[in-house]
């Protein structure tokens, strides 16, 4: 090893002396060395394809643009709770099918022009349109009609009372955009929100300039944001101790924590996410369409164990599909407690002990140690898991989702409010969603105690019915330099917010 | 000069040979880009409407020919899942490439001519099996160890140098060598030690020749005596090594260009991969495999001027 770092310094001498330069790190290291900053770089996991969110999945083009860019009529705040946003206030109606929202006045885009409500309801028929191909888009077929009824009131209707729409309309499907600039919104973003996008340099960054005619309700503190992006996690550990980024959003290695929190010059924070970590069965063909075979599975399973040794144990137990953010949660950690015995006894009733079964794990951190826990875990009731890696997204959506070709699978759900996808018919999970349809129909037409009500009895059928394991809910782990104020700590909107971002 | 004629026809079919193979492999990639963009809740519909979109559901024959038309153009295309057009992307993350592998390539070679000499000289002595020892070692790190190893002695440790990212010269010549010095050093590290391993046997091949002999016997000190007759002949077999190397120095940078997060090729195939962004890839790949050929072409062609032997047989 000697050796080698002697001929590692060596090199980087003779090279040193080659190209004469001396130049160093640029470093900052917290302090009041970045008290008078006015910009801050981020470190980010998943980069954005392109800017456009309206033919494009993925988390990372909301996370970049949503609030910070591009605004809706209302926003989800750090604690899960709806504000205004676009809208300055809004009515609904005692039928509660047509919601009145009122437009802020001195809002504007960012190329000068006022948002009005046209541009609301020509942004929100876009929706509709075949121009949108986000799946997400799905979220606004309910909408009936949309009017301008004057330059700043928009009357919005409904086909059928829904206590998720508004919720819904915080996220993409709710972004206001300008009509005249949405021929290009692959490289060109035009938004009514405080920041907007300076550069986009594909494969390294995004830098947001702040706006200094924003007159909204979230203006912005710094004048430059740069979100920088890491495939590598190791890579933003790096960055950040070498002082090239100030804050990592969200640390994909969580066994570096304890490196960054004994260190004074850093700030570790564990928020929420809406991502559950799924273990999912097919419900609908295999050895896990017995319900007993899945109920031996849950009840072999230890939760925590897994947990501890997948994600250092940061991270909240769930045991359902709903994160403990939403106003439907329940503990449900205790349903099917961790009980070897009983598991084996359940896989023999099934008769799928010995039995091999697919296994198929996408090459995610998380993914990839959680499976390895829970296959120890499941052999040692006698099941015997065989694990297929598959490359994530792609792989991973042709074979496991798509061609529901697997028994097992291991993946993060981090969409907000998605229990009714991931056990809704026809989804991979093969859950026979019968048995919560018309509960949670009724749910989102009923009053916000029936909704909460109704969506909690739809949470507690799809444990009960050993649907799918819930691992735990996905941490947010926020590490950043010791001075940075006003991070947005849980993840549980679309957007990443850079507005409140301020040093100390 | 028919010779250098039928070399180049045969660079052309072998590009041509490429092209075929490159779109054909592209083929047999599982998962899709439609699928991709769609993502976790699109629904068959979906997939199938941005499939059209993205042109996917043309006859193969048709998309290769458009390709490969595009690209006598020099228009690689325009990506379906970035909106953006590739021959600008192709042209920056190449020149990201280029200045990594051939300065890591220069780095190396002044590493390795000297060092191989002089383990060559003093072969039997200590510091000529101490450098040979050494090279044994460095031939046995993979690049990206060495990366890793460089990131933690001079950036985290001493914080000379930045741990990742690039800053192309255009916004400072200072900014753009710091960020470049960890990753060339990564790569010519490794190199150079497997490089000083050629010299020194190309060296030892020729002290063992009759007319280094000969020119000690008129006088020479058995230094100029190399110096003068001896390295141009233990070139030959070093350049080919180096052109060879060089190839492996271009896929060593798809490594180190992740390790240091560098805008290059490789990055940019990795991502392109991932989104199934099949244009880009297409492209990408082909650039390489053009650059490889190339290499080979200039590699046959400089033969002829080190090597009179050559020419004259050709």
């Amino acid at each position: 090893m000697s050796r080698l770092l002697a001929v590692a310094a060596g090199a980087a001498a003779l090279t040193l002396t080659i190209t004469g330069c001396s130049a160093g790190a640029g470093g900052s290291g917290g302090g009041d060395a970045n008290a008078d900053r006015t910009d801050i770089v981020v470190a980010h996991t998943a980069e954005p394809v392109n800017l456009d969110f309206t033919t494009t999945d993925g988390a990372a083009i909301p996370q970049a643009l949503m609030e910070n860019v591009y605004e809706s009529l209302v926003r989800i705040d750090q604690d899960g709770e709806l504000q205004p946003a676009l809208a300055t206030d809004w009515t609904v109606s005692d039928d509660r099918l047509t919601y009145t929202f009122t437009l802020d006045e001195d809002a504007t885009f960012s190329n000068g022009d006022p948002v009005t409500a046209e541009d609301v309801k020509f942004s929100y028929e876009r929706v509709q349109s075949d121009e949108w191909t986000n799946a997400l888009g799905a979220k606004m077929d309910l909408v009936d009609s949309i009017e301008a009824s004057d330059e700043n009131t928009v009357e919005i209707t409904l086909s059928r009372p829904s206590n998720t729409w508004l919720f819904n309309l915080a996220s993409l499907v709710g972004a206001v955009f300008h009509p005249d600039e949405v021929d290009d919104l692959a490289n060109t973003a035009v938004g009514s929100g405080p920041y907007e996008v300076e550069e986009f340099t594909r494969g390294q960054q995004i830098v947001f300039t702040k706006r200094d005619d924003y007159a909204g309700a979230t203006p912005g503190t710094l004048d430059t944001v740069t979100f920088r992006y890491f495939d590598d996690a190791v890579a933003a550990s790096n960055a950040l101790k070498s002082g090239q980024i100030d804050v990592i959003s969200n640390l994909q290695t969580p066994e570096l924590t304890p490196d960054f929190e004994s260190d004074d010059t850093k700030q570790v924070e564990v928020g929420t996410t809406n991502g559950e970590v799924v273990l999912s069965m097919n419900n609908a063909e295999g050895i896990f369409a017995d319900q007993k075979a899945r109920e031996a599975v849950l009840y072999g399973i230890d939760e925590q164990a897994v947990l501890d040794t997948a994600w250092g144990g940061y991270g909240t137990l769930i045991g359902g599909m709903v994160p403990p953010t939403d106003p439907y949660y329940e503990d449900l950690n205790d349903v099917w407690p961790h009980d070897v015995d009983k598991a084996k006894e359940l896989a023999e009733e099934a008769g799928i002990d010995g039995e091999e079964f697919r296994f198929t794990v996408p090459n995610r951190p998380y993914a990839q140690a959680s499976a390895e826990m829970v296959a120890a875990q499941l052999e040692e009731i006698g099941l015997r898991p065989t694990i297929v890696t598959q490359e994530f997204p792609a792989v991973w959506l042709d074979e496991t989702m798509t061609n529901h070709d697997y028994d097992m699978s291991v993946i993060n759900h981090v969409e907000a409010r998605d229990i009714l996808t991931v056990f809704g018919d026809g989804y991979y999970t093969g859950y026979d969603a019968s048995r919560i349809e018309d509960i949670a129909a009724d749910a989102d037409e009923g009053t916000e105690e029936e909704y909460v009500e109704g969506m909690k009895e739809v949470a507690r059928t799809v444990t009960e019915d050993a649907a799918a394991g819930f691992l735990f809910l996905f941490p947010n782990l926020v590490v950043a330099d010791a001075s940075v104020a006003g991070l947005p700590v849980n993840a549980v909107s679309d957007s990443f917010q850079i507005y409140d971002l301020a040093w100390n | 000069m028919r010779a250098l004629a039928s070399r180049l026809l045969q660079f052309v079919l072998t590009v041509w040979a490429a092209t075929v193979a490159v779109f054909a492999l592209m083929q047999i990639l599982p998962g899709n880009a439609a699928q991709v963009a769609a993502g976790m809740s699109a629904t068959a519909e979906d997939v199938a409407r941005i499939e059209q979109e993205f042109g996917l559901d043309r006859p193969l024959v048709v998309q290769y020919g458009e390709w490969l038309m595009g690209m006598l153009r020099g228009d690689l295309g325009v990506s379906y899942v970035t909106g953006a057009p590739i021959t600008p992307l192709v042209v920056d993350s190449i020149q990201v490439t280029l200045i990594l592998v051939v300065s890591a390539m220069v780095l190396a070679l002044v590493i390795a001519v000297p060092l191989g000499t002089v383990a060559a000289l003093l072969r039997g002595r200590r510091l000529g099996a101490l450098l040979s020892g050494l090279s044994q070692v460095g031939v046995a790190v993979p690049n990206f160890l060495a990366g890793i190893l460089l990131v933690m002695v001079f950036s985290l440790g001493l914080g000379w140098f930045p741990s990742s990212g690039w800053q192309a010269p255009v916004f400072g010549l200072g900014g753009f060598l710091s960020h470049l010095v960890l990753p060339v050093c990564a790569l010519a590290l490794v190199q150079g030690a497997i490089l000083t391993r050629y010299v020194r046997s190309a060296v030892l091949e020729v002290m063992r020749e009759d007319y280094l002999r000969t020119a000690r016997a008129k006088g020479r000190t058995s230094g100029s005596a190399l110096a003068v007759h001896g390295l141009r002949n233990a070139a030959i077999p070093v350049v080919t090594v180096a052109g060879v190397q060089l190839a492996t120095l271009l896929i060593g940078a798809v490594v180190i260009e992740q390790v240091f997060v560098l805008p290059g090729m490789g990055s940019e195939l990795v991502r392109a991969v991932a989104n199934r962004d099949l244009l880009t890839v297409q492209a990408i790949v082909m650039v390489l495999v053009f650059l490889v050929l190339l290499l080979n072409l200039v590699i046959d062609l400089l033969y002829t001027l080190l090597d009179p032997r050559v020419r004259n047989a050709a």
